[in-house]
């Protein structure tokens, strides 16, 4: 039999739901793998080795009992440190949470356990989410499992590069300008961020309120809509989640049709600043896309080249809202409590020692934007681009049925190579922000190895809102075609590790 | 009243506003499921969402948007069709998240009034906006000797009070009202909670906080064109208070600006024993709330329906309801604006609906018991006693049972809790004696004591009956029937009265 680790999530659910397998063996062969590799990956911040057996143990005599067992029972995961699991240790990768234990489940870890998914731990990334590359975690950066030099992507690397290691074969990302995408696309792996509202961001602790979404990653398309239909749906915890039926992603994929599919190639985001490579790789997936029979055109968006100043404004401004919680006085970091101190004092000392600098740059930019006399100038003039970004989409998706373009620019960049230039690293979310700032459904499927550096590139498509399931037709027709020319998996070209 | 108050406004014409916040009566909070009910045990009233815990979401709880929308009504106010919660953002530990969920400025009603009567006028109050948002926690200040932070060597804080629902309810500026400002401003909190209570969406009850009233005072030189400088005074939490922090802050700014100062644009802080209000943070550097649309939320959008509905079953509104009984009981204004100060309209109204003529409910509850609720600060209906008792009493004295003397002895025992009215009397021995054989014996021996006064009564003297009457009433401890006696003194005298 094919090593455990090396199954997609679909084989290995099957082979649970048959008995072949146990969802214990399954969950020990993928710590026995973390134990083997996370140490040059630094993936997981947190393995909850007793959570994760106990849990697979329940599932095992759920079986047993002959209860029924959902579509990814007994498959393991790996969740992104941003979403709340009670009892266990959740940091958003800052010093500000260490030691933070929830007491209540997200939404999206409840369906999770509710689909019987077993949860191996929690996953690196950018501190609250800000980042492109996990470098920006307080706890150490995250390695891409293609050049352990190079990085996974981020905010969610750490899951991003857990899946793309065989450390997990599903994960959970959030993405708030990129941050599924951008790593998908940099570990060769598919990541897609849901239509906004799609998921439910209950428990999701917020970077940008009004952008984040939590997604599923995996290695394959399928298995991906598979997670995505596990956590999708209406949740009345969270207002801001879309009271309608789940677009069926799973049927989607395996139809894998596109036949007559309009397909719009998004002009502005491609060309000068991006990776010949890259640039190489996607025009050979938009010919592909042709002769699998959907009819490719081009089309402008001219407002996605504000797309970056605009999310540059109202995510940091929403993030200095909500970050404002983190005071010390409840729970987390506390420092300069010594009996001398105001809770005032407390709470800017505390800050100041908790937050990264990247936090406290997005911190004080949005602080800024929101401040009276410079609000219309910054968020008021952000919010009216986004409003004309989901006008061009709009416009877009009357011609045509999806959109696609590059992931993200370039391939994987190596470690540290941007941390002195935030501008730069920004540039890595330039493909992917125009999808959150309209908050349509978006996916990054890969689209084979760069000729210059040998590194995955990615293809983004994107889809309207609720129209998810044509994330799934084209990323499924794409991905079989290639692997059929390839003859074999594109991550089995991946160095071992 | 005081010359200080008479030479200010001869001097000065004050300008004052109130905002007044009202806890609603709801059975959960603003934005979670927990329990508003007041006085439990701190922090047992509690949840990831208004403990403002990293990844909790708030959900509108509709029945305080339709109770802001009733209030909305009654105050003649025009209903938002479409409109937002907004983040007002500022760091205080009692504040979960350091931002409370408000509205800024798309507030859900606007541009009302409400109507007062002082001294027979009817003063006609502007409203400005009603608004929603969540109350804050509360600190308690520890180890200090006056409960406020100065002094104190540590906090607590109670989140019990977080998230409950919070109507704020500002009047627009109201000048005119001269010498009567202070009484006009207590009229219109009088108003405004008969008109709450009408509505029956809180409790309205200003010793727990839950109305509470913020007085913005300004003086310009009578005739001046433009108005002065305000100050805003915090914790006026009674009635009382509200009428003596207007004239306290009209004689603090006359003395200022007579003086040839300056009055500051600050906040201020009114003391229930001193009656005078003091500085507290100046607002002369106006805090930056940074306010922005709340994107957690989704916006509040009441379809026209559904306020005309709301507005078709109203209750009759206090102003209105007053009117009508004053017409129907026969009663002058200023007895009715002595029912409504009392707190005592609803009683005489129900007693009288159970066939009470309207002057003796009136009576009644303007009276005694007026005078024991006044005795123990409370409002007249709050006495352990119902409008059926007041009735019962009513109609014992009518048929002779009881004399007013006695039915004030059985109105003490009933609010003593010893029982209905008859078992009061039976238990006590309380009704009038009318036996005449009973009377004979006291009336004889009070003839036989006072020899003279009955020799001046059999000479035609008739007045001096009175002396001998009242000697029976001693000796029966009141409990005769007065006019029997006098009856049996005359005839046992030969006297005809």
């Amino acid at each position: 039999m094919t090593e455990l680790t090396r199954l997609s999530a679909a084989q290995a659910a099957a082979l649970v739901a048959s008995g072949e397998v146990s969802a214990v063996e399954l969950t020990t062969a993928h710590l026995d793998r973390i134990g083997a590799v996370d140490g040059s990956l630094h993936a997981f911040l947190h393995v909850d080795t007793e959570g994760a057996l106990a849990a697979a143990a329940a599932i095992d005599a759920k079986r047993a009992a002959g209860h029924h067992l959902g579509p990814l029972a007994g498959v393991p995961l790996a969740l992104k440190d941003v979403l709340t699991m009670e009892g266990v240790p959740t940091t958003c990768g800052s010093k500000i949470l260490e030691g933070w234990r929830p007491p209540y489940d997200s939404t999206v870890v409840r369906k999770l356990r509710a689909a019987d998914v077993v949860i191996l731990g929690k996953t690196n990334m950018d501190e609250f989410a800000m980042g492109s590359s996990t470098e920006n975690s307080a706890y150490g950066v995250t390695h891409n499992p293609w050049d352990l030099d190079r990085i996974p992507g981020g905010s969610s690397g750490g899951s991003s590069a857990a899946v793309a290691s065989y450390e997990a074969p599903l994960a959970i990302g959030t993405d708030t300008g990129g941050s599924i995408r951008q790593p998908a696309a940099v570990t060769g792996i598919v990541g897609v961020k849901p239509t906004y509202g799609g998921v439910s961001r209950y428990g999701l602790i917020a970077f940008s309120s009004s952008l984040d979404q939590a997604g599923p990653f995996a290695r394959n398309v399928y298995d991906a809509a598979l997670l995505h239909a596990a956590i999708a749906g209406h949740d009345p915890m969270d207002s801001t989640s879309i009271d309608a039926p789940v677009p069926d992603v799973v049927a989607a994929a395996l139809q894998a049709d596109i036949r007559g599919l309009r397909i719009g190639v998004v002009r502005e985001l491609n060309g000068e600043g991006y990776d010949n490579g890259v640039r190489q790789r996607f025009s050979e997936a938009v010919a592909l896309l042709g002769e699998l029979g959907a009819s490719v055109g081009e089309v402008s968006c001219p407002h996605f080249d504000y797309a970056m100043p605009a999310y540059y404004l109202i995510a940091p401004s929403e993030c200095s809202s909500n970050l404002a919680r983190f005071d010390a006085m409840r729970y987390g970091l506390r420092v300069g409590d010594d009996g001398t101190r105001s809770a005032e004092e407390v709470m800017a000392i505390t800050r100041a020692a908790g937050f990264g600098a990247e936090v406290k740059r997005r911190i004080m930019i949005g602080t800024y934007a929101l401040s009276s006399g410079y609000y219309d100038a910054y968020y008021g003039s952000a919010q009216k681009v986004r409003t004309l970004i989901t006008r061009d989409f709009t416009a877009a998706f009357e011609q045509f049925d999806v959109l696609i373009s590059p992931t993200t620019p370039t391939t994987a960049f190596r470690i540290g190579e941007r941390t002195d230039d935030p501008l730069k690293m920004y540039l890595a979310d330039l493909d992917t922000i125009p999808s959150n700032l309209a908050g349509n459904a978006s996916m990054s499927v890969p689209c084979g190895l760069s000729p210059d550096d040998g590194l995955p590139v990615g293809l983004q498509v994107m889809a309207p809102a609720m129209a998810d399931d044509r994330l799934y037709r084209v990323g499924a027709a794409l991905e079989a075609a290639l692997d059929s020319r390839r003859g074999h998996l594109l991550l089995e070209e991946a160095p071992a590790l | 009243m005081s010359t200080a108050y008479d030479e200010a406004l001869a001097r000065f014409e004050p300008v004052f506003g109130l905002e007044t916040h009202v806890e609603l009566g709801t059975r959960s909070k603003m934005f979670c499921g927990c329990s508003t009910t007041f006085g439990a045990a701190p922090n047992t009233h509690t949840c990831p969402t208004c403990l403002g815990l990293p990844g909790s979401l708030p959900v509108t709880n509709a029945v305080a948007i339709e109770s802001t929308i009733r209030i909305g009504l009654a105050l003649h106010c025009t209903i938002a069709s479409w409109c937002r919660f907004a983040r007002k953002n500022y760091f205080y530990p009692d504040m979960p998240k350091n931002f409370q969920i408000s509205q800024y400025d798309e507030p859900l009603c606007v541009e009302g009034y409400l109507d007062v009567e002082v001294e027979g006028e009817v003063v006609r109050v502007g409203i400005e906006r009603v608004h929603l948002e969540e109350d804050t926690g509360k600190s308690l200040h520890v180890g200090g000797s006056t409960g406020r932070i100065h002094g104190a060597t540590h906090s607590l804080v109670d989140y019990n009070r977080a998230g409950i629902p919070l109507v704020e309810i500002v009047t627009k500026p109201v000048p005119g009202t001269g010498a009567l400002a202070p009484e006009v401003a207590r009229a219109y909190v009088t108003e405004l909670r008969e008109t709450l209570r009408a509505l029956n969406v809180s409790d309205v009850r200003m010793e727990e906080g839950s109305l509470r009233c913020d007085v913005n005072l300004s003086l310009n030189a009578i005739g001046a064109a433009e108005w002065g400088t305000r100050s805003e005074t915090k914790n006026v939490n009674s009635l009382r208070s509200v009428e003596r922090a207007v004239r306290s802050e009209i004689e603090r700014q006359a003395g200022v600006l007579s003086g040839g100062g300056r009055v500051k644009q600050e906040t201020r802080h009114f003391h229930e024993d001193s009656g005078l209000t003091t500085s507290g943070r100046s607002k002369e550097q106006a805090e930056d709330y940074r306010y922005f649309p709340e994107p957690d939320l989704v916006p509040i959008a009441p379809p026209a329906e559904w306020v005309e509905e709301l507005r078709a079953t109203l209750p009759e509104l206090p102003f209105d309801r007053r009117r009508r009984l004053r017409d129907e009981w026969g009663i002058s204004v200023l007895e009715m604006q002595a029912a409504l100060n009392a707190g005592a309209v609803g009683s005489i109204e129900a007693t009288v609906a159970l066939g009470v003529p309207a002057r003796d409910a009136y009576k009644w509850w303007m009276g005694e018991l007026a005078r024991q609720a006044n005795e123990r600060s409370v409002e007249v209906s709050e006495l352990p006693v119902t409008p059926e008792q007041v009735a019962r009493i009513v109609a014992l004295i009518t048929e002779g049972k009881v004399n007013d003397k006695l039915a004030r002895q059985v109105l003490d025992l009933v609010i003593a809790g010893e029982g209905s009215p008859d078992e009061v009397i039976a238990a006590h021995g309380l009704a009038v004696v009318s036996d005449d054989g009973a009377l004979g014996a006291a009336v004889d021996e009070a003839i036989a004591a006072d020899p003279d006064a009955a020799q001046k009564v059999r000479d035609g003297k008739v007045a001096a009956a009175g002396a001998l009457v009242g000697a029976v009433m001693k000796l029966t401890r009141g409990q005769a029937d007065a006019a029997r006696v006098r009856e049996l003194v005359l005839e046992k005298l030969g006297a005809n009265g």
